[in-house]
This record gives structure tokens, C-alpha cells and sequence, in this order.
């Protein structure tokens, strides 16, 4: 096995013909992963803090679980989100094989429109639970469902606008080796924020469903 | 009220004209600090004036992406703020002396003094410190160039800065929160604290908490990534290993504290409920994510300070470390160990007896590895040509002092004591205890064994050894006599007391901290008389205590590129064993162009639009702190379109100058461990076998 063979960092390598651009890639991917190790521990507290703010103590009167979900808008959402991961991989992959700079905008662009999608059903039920008294400052149940949904929205957000950047970057830049590390970390990112989302659907809204 | 422009902010609330209006000791104290502070400042302004500096200060420090130079900077905004913590302290004794029954300063003043006193002394102190050693020295002890991120490293330092400007310009506009460095709920809330104070914290923790985590992935990544050829895991100088875990730490220690603080953030701005006490709220959940960061957070400030003094030892008692292995087993074990124990920190707040006990014995299971240590410095030290220097005189304190702080530690481990003695000035002085002569005598002491690396010369050592004996001595009649108060029963944060039997010792550690303030004074002269003598001191060679690692195997200062060829390590403490072995300093057969990033202003511009955006929070004025904040990811996209700009360092000049250098080598008479404190010490070591030979 030739040393551009060998993997140099998780997730999807460029390839043997990118001897060069591997190796640039690994220390920045690799600072990506940790990076998103530490996302992931937000995640986790914001998650756990939900956890703790299910009693009847922290819902306070106020609306529970029963009245602020809304499953079939979670399924859409779930839907939107899931897609939008497998257009990013067809733009990796249209990067790895070189397919060119339009098929890679071209998939990175239909991310994109999912995930904005996935964020305007999400404000639709933020609207939609405000009308019905169940903002976040009704309980501490509602300020720690808002906070850990709104944190990922939050995210999801700041990766379309990247995404923006990128397909701006591939045609301002061109497939410039640092180009394509940056679209190997936002794939990175894209597709840490569908696991994350995972994690919320069925952590908080299936199971507040269920026990509602 | 508000108004557009200003938000909340009126006239009224410029502290320092607060004398004008209410002419009392108290205001006197309060606004006369925010006055020298204002002054210090007019004062650097000044003086980079006069002496035309402000283009080279531009360029070759705050634009600069050396690694070496970032970490300088830390280290200054960690000297300027302890100037002001010290202060504190001091005035802290101060009114404590005379608060038998009252006091000379307000309730509501000595409550803002003890928090950003706190606040400043963890954050905006101790954390700087390390991470200028830890930025200044991992890269030369893996034989790297750089950080894996040097951009992002200036945008650390720049989000430290901005950070420690808000705890600055509190003293002076506004006034700061009364709950403590730690900030808790709901007595920071809004219903307890409507004004500015609590969100001063809020937005200086989480700017420059941010920056911390920053930096912990850039030394993480350096460390995994970054080292030279040969560099094994297992060769890595101690100070590496102890900067790798506390890397890891930083990465996963600092989420907590971000999260704690914005949510406290929600509560306050948008009247979320997650820690009020009304609606739902649970102030249990911060108590539990604060000290999540807040135990590991005291872990990030020993654990380097450990590797100090590792280093420290082995080198001034001219040894190879003793138990290597075990040393670094046990700092990987603090370090895990370090997450399992937050709940030591509220035994008292409603636990169930069985998670208490759990709690305490994991807490105590912490003693072990750091035993393990303590034994293994004192068999480096057994049999070592030990050498009484500056460094090894704060060593000694730490190690009979460290002891003691550690085994009231173990006292407070027990949750059956530790109700008795919770929030008391037990815990006052057990934390003084650890902090001051573990992480505050290491930053001293390796200052010294440094500074030589760093700028080219020594230390003045008289001067010196004086402040690290009143360090020692100030630090004793300070904190020890308040283990007795509090066992007395003296709580903690207290403005006054009505018991008489304080008052002895409550003069007593005032005056101990006068010491201290001598301490602190003595120590910034040793500067100022070791810059004027700089001719006498000066090491160019390099090399001035004999030392080990890699670090030492370079000029002073050491040049930008740090080596001329990335070196091939061979052994653990490389530097040494060449140094036996009769070949150090081996000339490279051929050079190259080096490049290395240009200067940036990147860091800058974000630290100015993080403190824009902090202040403009503060005081409610949303449009500046919208386009403050909108600010940030535009520079950083603007940026990402141009393209990474180098300087090239030619090959012909780092020839030129590392034969100059070995020329000079070759010319200069070795120093014995004997004279290393004179004149003629020239930063070559003679070895101990060249000595005998
Ligand atoms: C230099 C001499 C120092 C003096 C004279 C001093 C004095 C004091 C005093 C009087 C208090 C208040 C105790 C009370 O509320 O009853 C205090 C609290 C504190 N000090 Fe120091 N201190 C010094 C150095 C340090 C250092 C080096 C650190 C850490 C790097 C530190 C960290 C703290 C912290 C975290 C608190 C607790 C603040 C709170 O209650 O929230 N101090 N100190
Ligand atoms: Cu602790």
C-alpha cells in the first residue's frame, strides 16, 4: 500500500490522487474533529439540563409535553435534514472524483435549500408554540426546550450560510486544495448536526410524545 | 429611560466621578482605583508615544502570529491584572482589619471586591499564565515551528484580552456583580441584581472562555500533531505531557462554563427560567454545570504548574527525572479523575448522603497521584547536584506548603467536615493554599528559569530570591492563620464580624499581606533592575542553566523560526543526552527557505468587536452590539477569501546566523554549575563530565 493510499484522517479521504492535499488536510481535520468533541459536550449539557427539566416542578403549570409537540412537523423536519446529509455526500463525493466545481456547488446549493427548509419548519412550531403560551420564559421546561432546539437551529443556520461561503469560494477560488479541506470540514459538521438532531428527535420529541 | 444610542448607560454610571458625589473612605478607595487604573492607561498611551513605538508595537506584537511572542503577551496581561488582584487582596485585609463591628469600605464594595478579585485571579491571571507558558513552550519542546493554528492562537489571545478589558472597564463605568467568581444564581439574577454587574461577568467569562477552548484544541492538535521526528509520546518533555492533558481539559472543561454562563445570560435578557426561583427554574443545575468546568478549571492551572516544576527540578539539580513513567501516568490519571469530583463543592446543597460519600472518596482518590508526584520530585532532587536558585527556592516552598494545602483538601474531601466548614475561611485559606504556591509560585519560578530563553537575559538574582522568600513568608502569615478562623467559625465573604477573638488574627493576615504586596513589588523591580543591567546578564548561547530539552538548544532569544532544521529527536530529554554524549549543537549539512506566517490583524479586529460586542450587551445597546457581533464572521469570511500570506525567511540568513551562533559556541569557555549565577555565564553549560574531564 503507497503512503496516498493509507488513511490519513477519519471521515473521506481525497484519494490517491490528492497526495498533497491529504496531508495538508490531516492537521486541520483532525483540529476539526476535537472541535467538534467539544460542540458535542454543549450539546450534551444543554441535553442533560432538558433532562433535568421534565418534572412537574419545572413545567410549572405551564404547557408540557403533550401540547407543544407536534410529530408530523418533527417527521418533515427529520425528513429535510436527513436528505440534506446525503446531498452533502454526493458533493464529497463529486469532489473526490472530480466531477467539477458545478456538480459540487450544485449538490452543496440543494443542501443548503433542505437545511433552510428544516430551519423554517422549526420557526413555524417556534411561532406556533409563542401563540399558544408555551414560550420559553412560561417555564423552566419550555427555556430549556427552546434553548437545546434553538441551539441546533442556531447551528444548522450558521452551516447553511457556510455552505453560502463555500459555493462562493469554489467559483472565487477555485478547487484549491484549502477549498476542498474546508468543504471536508463543513461536511464534517453537516453531518455531526444530523447525528445531534437524532439525538434530539428521538431524545425529546419521541419520547416526550410517548410519555405525554 | 433607555435611549437608543446609549442603552442603559447615563452619566451617572461613570464610577469614577462617584467620589465627587459621595466624598467617603469607601468611594475614596472605589474610585481611586478606577482612577490610577484610567491613569495607568493614559500612561502606556504615553509612553508608546513618546518613545515612537506604536508601529513596531503594531507589527511585531499584535500582529504577530510567533508563537513565542503570543505567549509573551499572555504572560503580560497576566502581570497587569495581578497587579490589580494583589491590590485587591490587600485592600480586602485592609477593611477585614478594621471590620470588627464595620469596616472602612461598604458592605455592597467588599462584595464586588471579592468577586472581581476572584474572578480576576482565575480568569484573567492564572488562566493567561499558563497558557503564555504553554504557548511559549510546546512548540520548542516538540521541536516545531508552530502552533498547528497560529491565526487562530492570536484570536485566543485576542478574546482573553477582550475579556479581561470588561472586568477593566467595570472598575470604571458601571460596577461589577456581589455573587462571587462563580457567579450562582438566583442571587445574580435579575430579581436580586437588575443592574450591570452580573452581566459584566457573564460576557468576560464567555469571551474569553471561548478563547480558552480555542486554545486548548490549537495545543491539543500542536501536541498530537506538531512534534518532530523521533518525538515519541514517551519522549516528550514532562511540561508537554502535563500541557497535553490540560488541553484535553480546556476542550471539554470549558463547554460547561459557556453554557452555564449563557444560560444565566437567557435568564437575564429573554426572562428565561433555568436557574430563577420562581417558574420552573433549578438553580441545582447550575451549581452542577459550574463546577463541571469549575474542579477541572483547578486541574488546568496545577497540572502545568506541575510540569514547571518538574522541569525546574531536574534541571537545577543537573538529573534525569526520576520515574518518568509514573509521573506521567499520574498526570493522566488527575486528569480524568479531575471530572469525576464537582459535587465536592456543594455537599451541603441537598445531596443524598450516598452521592456525598461517593463525592468525597472520589475526591480523595486524587491525593494518590499527586503524592506520587511530590515522591517523585524528591527522589529527582536525592543525590542531584542541587543548585539554591530562584526557582528552587519557590520549589521548596511549594513543596512544604503544597502539602499542607493538599491535606486540608483531604479534610474538606470528607463530607462530615465539610459541613462544618463549608463557606468559611477554612476554605479560604485551603484555596490560597493550593493556588498561591502551586500555580502562583511555578508561573514565579518558571518565569526565572525562562525569561533568559525569552529575551536574550538573565534574571537579577538577589533581588529576586528576596521576593520569592517574602512570597513564602507573605503567603504563610497571610492564609495559614485563617485555617483557625475558620475552624472559629468565620464565614467566608463576610464584610464585617461582631466576635472580638477575630480581630488578632484578622491583623494578623493584613499585615501578611502587606508581605505579599512586597512580594509583588520586589518581583516587577527585578525586571526593571535586570533591564538596565542587560549587558552583564546577557546569554546569547543559549543555553544558561545546563538545561535539558529542546527548548535549550537554541539561541536567546530564540530566533523567529525557532530552528534552523526541524531537529531529529533521538532520546527523551534530548538535549541532555547529546550533552553527554560530548555532541550538542551539530551544524545542519544544508538549509532552507522557512516560511512562516505574516503578521495578521486579524486577532486584533476580533478582539475589538468581542469587546464592543461585551460592553454593548452590558449596557443594552443592541445596534453596536448587533454590528459587533455581525462583525466577527465577516472578518473571518473576508479572510478566508484571500489567501494565507508567508513571510520567507531565506536559507542564506538562517545559515548565516545559526554558524555565527555555533561560531560563538566554539569560541566561548563553558560555565561549571558553580558559576552559572556570575558574570560569566554566556548561556554555554559546561557539562558535569566535561567538568571532570
Ligand atoms: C496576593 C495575595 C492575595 C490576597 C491578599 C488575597 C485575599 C483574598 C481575600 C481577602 C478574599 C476574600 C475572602 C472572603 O471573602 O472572605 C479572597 C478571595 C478569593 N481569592 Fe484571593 N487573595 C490573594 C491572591 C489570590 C490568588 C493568587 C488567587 C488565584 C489565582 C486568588 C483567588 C481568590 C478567589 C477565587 C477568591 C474567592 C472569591 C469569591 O469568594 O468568589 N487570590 N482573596
Ligand atoms: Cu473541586
Amino acid at each position: 500500500m503507497s503512503e496516498a493510499d493509507t488513511k490519513l484522517h477519519p471521515g473521506l479521504n481525497l484519494g490517491p490522487s490528492h497526495g498533497e492535499a491529504h496531508e495538508e488536510a490531516e492537521v486541520v481535520l483532525f483540529g476539526f474533529w476535537v472541535f467538534l468533541m467539544s460542540d458535542l459536550i454543549t450539546f450534551g449539557l444543554v441535553f442533560a439540563t432538558f433532562a433535568t427539566m421534565l418534572s412537574p416542578m419545572s413545567i410549572a403549570g405551564g404547557p408540557g409535553p403533550a401540547e407543544v409537540i407536534d410529530l408530523t412537523s418533527i417527521a418533515m423536519q427529520t425528513t429535510l435534514l436527513l436528505l440534506s446529509t446525503m446531498t452533502f455526500g454526493f458533493a464529497s463525493i463529486a469532489m473526490k472524483y472530480e466531477d467539477g466545481r458545478g456538480r459540487i456547488a450544485l449538490w452543496l446549493a440543494v443542501t443548503a435549500l433542505l437545511g433552510a427548509g428544516f430551519v423554517a419548519l422549526e420557526v413555524k412550531d417556534f411561532i406556533h408554540m409563542a401563540s399558544i403560551g408555551a414560550a420559553p420564559s412560561r417555564s423552566g421546561y419550555l427555556s430549556a426546550l427552546w434553548s437545546l432546539v434553538g441551539l441546533h437551529g442556531l447551528h444548522v443556520t450558521v452551516g447553511i450560510v457556510f455552505v453560502g461561503v463555500m459555493i462562493a469560494q469554489i467559483f472565487a477560488l477555485g478547487l484549491t486544495n484549502q477549498v476542498k479541506s474546508r468543504l471536508l470540514r463543513l461536511a464534517l459538521y453537516w453531518h455531526f448536526l444530523d447525528i445531534v438532531w437524532v439525538g434530539i428527535m428521538s431524545g425529546v420529541f419521541l419520547a416526550g410524545a410517548l410519555s405525554a | 429611560m433607555d435611549s437608543f444610542l446609549f442603552g442603559r448607560l447615563t452619566f451617572d454610571d461613570i464610577a469614577i466621578f462617584n467620589v465627587f458625589r459621595d466624598f467617603s473612605m469607601n468611594e475614596l478607595v472605589a474610585s481611586g482605583a478606577g482612577w490610577l487604573e484610567v491613569l495607568a492607561a493614559v500612561g502606556v498611551v504615553g509612553l508608546l508615544t513618546y518613545y515612537r513605538v506604536w508601529g513596531v508595537f503594531w507589527r511585531e506584537w499584535l500582529c504577530s502570529q510567533d508563537h513565542k511572542k503570543i505567549g509573551i503577551m499572555y504572560m503580560v496581561i497576566g502581570f497587569v491584572m495581578m497587579a490589580r488582584g494583589v491590590a485587591e487582596g490587600v485592600v480586602m485585609r485592609a477593611h477585614l482589619a478594621t471590620a470588627l463591628d464595620g469596616g472602612i469600605l461598604a458592605p455592597q464594595h467588599f462584595a464586588e471586591l471579592f468577586s472581581t478579585h476572584g474572578t480576576i485571579m482565575i480568569f484573567f491571571v492564572a488562566m493567561p499564565f499558563i497558557a503564555g507558558f504553554m504557548n511559549f513552550l510546546i512548540p520548542l519542546q516538540i521541536g516545531a515551528r508552530d502552533m498547528a493554528f497560529p491565526l487562530m492562537n492570536l484570536i485566543s489571545l485576542g478574546l482573553t484580552a477582550a475579556g479581561a478589558m470588561m472586568l477593566l472597564v467595570s472598575l470604571v463605568v458601571g460596577q461589577f456583580e456581589t455573587g462571587g467568581w462563580a457567579a450562582y444564581p438566583p442571587f445574580t439574577g435579575k430579581a436580586f441584581q437588575p443592574g450591570v454587574g452580573p452581566d459584566y461577568w457573564i460576557w468576560a467569562i464567555v469571551v474569553s472562555g471561548f478563547g480558552s477552548m480555542l486554545s486548548g484544541i490549537n495545543f491539543a492538535v500542536t501536541i498530537y500533531k506538531m512534534r518532530a521526528p523521533g518525538m515519541t509520546y514517551m519522549r516528550m518533555p514532562v511540561f508537554c505531557w502535563t500541557a497535553l492533558c490540560t488541553a484535553i481539559l480546556l476542550t471539554f472543561a470549558m463547554p460547561p462554563l459557556t453554557v452555564a454562563a449563557l444560560m444565566q445570560a437567557l435568564d437575564r435578557y429573554l426572562d428565561f427560567h433555568f436557574f430563577t426561583n420562581d417558574r420552573g427554574g433549578n438553580m441545582m443545575n447550575y451549581a452542577n454545570l459550574f463546577w463541571m468546568f469549575g474542579h477541572p478549571e483547578v486541574y488546568i492551572l496545577i497540572l502545568p504548574a506541575y510540569g514547571i516544576f518538574s522541569e525546574l527540578t531536574a534541571t537545577y539539580s543537573a538529573k534525569t527525572l526520576y520515574g518518568y513513567a509514573s509521573l506521567v501516568l499520574a498526570t493522566m490519571c488527575i486528569a480524568v479523575m479531575s471530572f469525576t469530583v464537582w459535587v465536592h463543592h456543594f455537599f451541603t446543597m441537598g445531596n443524598s448522603a450516598t452521592v456525598n460519600v461517593a463525592f468525597g472518596i472520589a475526591t480523595m482518590l486524587i491525593a494518590i497521584p499527586t503524592g506520587v508526584k511530590m515522591y517523585v520530585w524528591l527522589a529527582t532532587l536525592w543525590r542531584g547536584r542541587v543548585r539554591l536558585t530562584v526557582p528552587m527556592i519557590y520549589l521548596g516552598g511549594f513543596m512544604v506548603l503544597f502539602v499542607l494545602g493538599g491535606l486540608s483538601g483531604i479534610i474538606l474531601a470528607n463530607p462530615t467536615i465539610n459541613y462544618q466548614v463549608h463557606n468559611s475561611q477554612f476554605i479560604v485559606a485551603h484555596f490560597h493554599n493550593v493556588i498561591l504556591p502551586g500555580v502562583v509560585f511555578a508561573v514565579l519560578a518558571g518565569v526565572h528559569m525562562w525569561f533568559p530563553k525569552a529575551f536574550g537575559f538573565r534574571l537579577e538574582e538577589r533581588p529576586a530570591k528576596i521576593s520569592a522568600v517574602l512570597w513564602i513568608v507573605g503567603f504563610s502569615v497571610t492564609f495559614l492563620p485563617l485555617y483557625f478562623v475558620g475552624l472559629l467559625g468565620y464565614p467566608r465573604r463576610s464584610a464585617s464580624y461582631s466576635d472580638a477573638t477575630f480581630e488578632p488574627y484578622m491583623i494578623v493576615t493584613a499585615l501578611g499581606s502587606l508581605i505579599i504586596l512586597a512580594a509583588f513589588v520586589t518581583f516587577a523591580s527585578v525586571f526593571w533592575f535586570s533591564w538596565r543591567n542587560r549587558a552583564a546578564l546577557a546569554v546569547p548561547l543559549g543555553d544558561p542553566w545546563d538545561g535539558r530539552t529542546l527548548e535549550w538548544a537554541t539561541p536567546a532569544p530564540v530566533p523567529e523560526y525557532n530552528f534552523p532544521v526541524i531537529p531529529e529527536v533521538a532520546s527523551r530529554e534530548a538535549f541532555a543526552v547529546e550533552k553527554a554524549a560530548g555532541r550538542p549543537y551539530v551544524a545542519p549539512d544544508e538549509y532552507e527557505d522557512i516560511h512562516l506566517p505574516a503578521p495578521s490583524a486579524v486577532g486584533f479586529m476580533i478582539c475589538v468587536a468581542a469587546g464592543v460586542f461585551s460592553f454593548a450587551m452590558v449596557w443594552w445597546m443592541w445596534w453596536l452590539a448587533a454590528l459587533a457581533l455581525l462583525a466577527i464572521p465577516t472578518i473571518l469570511v473576508v479572510r478566508s477569501f484571500s489567501p494565507d500570506r508567508h513571510i520567507i525567511i531565506p536559507a542564506a540568513q538562517v545559515k548565516a546566523e545559526t554558524q555565527a551562533w555555533m561560531r560563538a559556541i566554539d569560541e566561548a569557555r563553558g560555565v561549571t554549575r558553580d558559576e552559572e549565577l556570575t558574570n560569566a555565564n554566556r548561556g554555554y553549560a559546561r557539562t558535569d563530565l566535561q567538568e571532570a574531564a
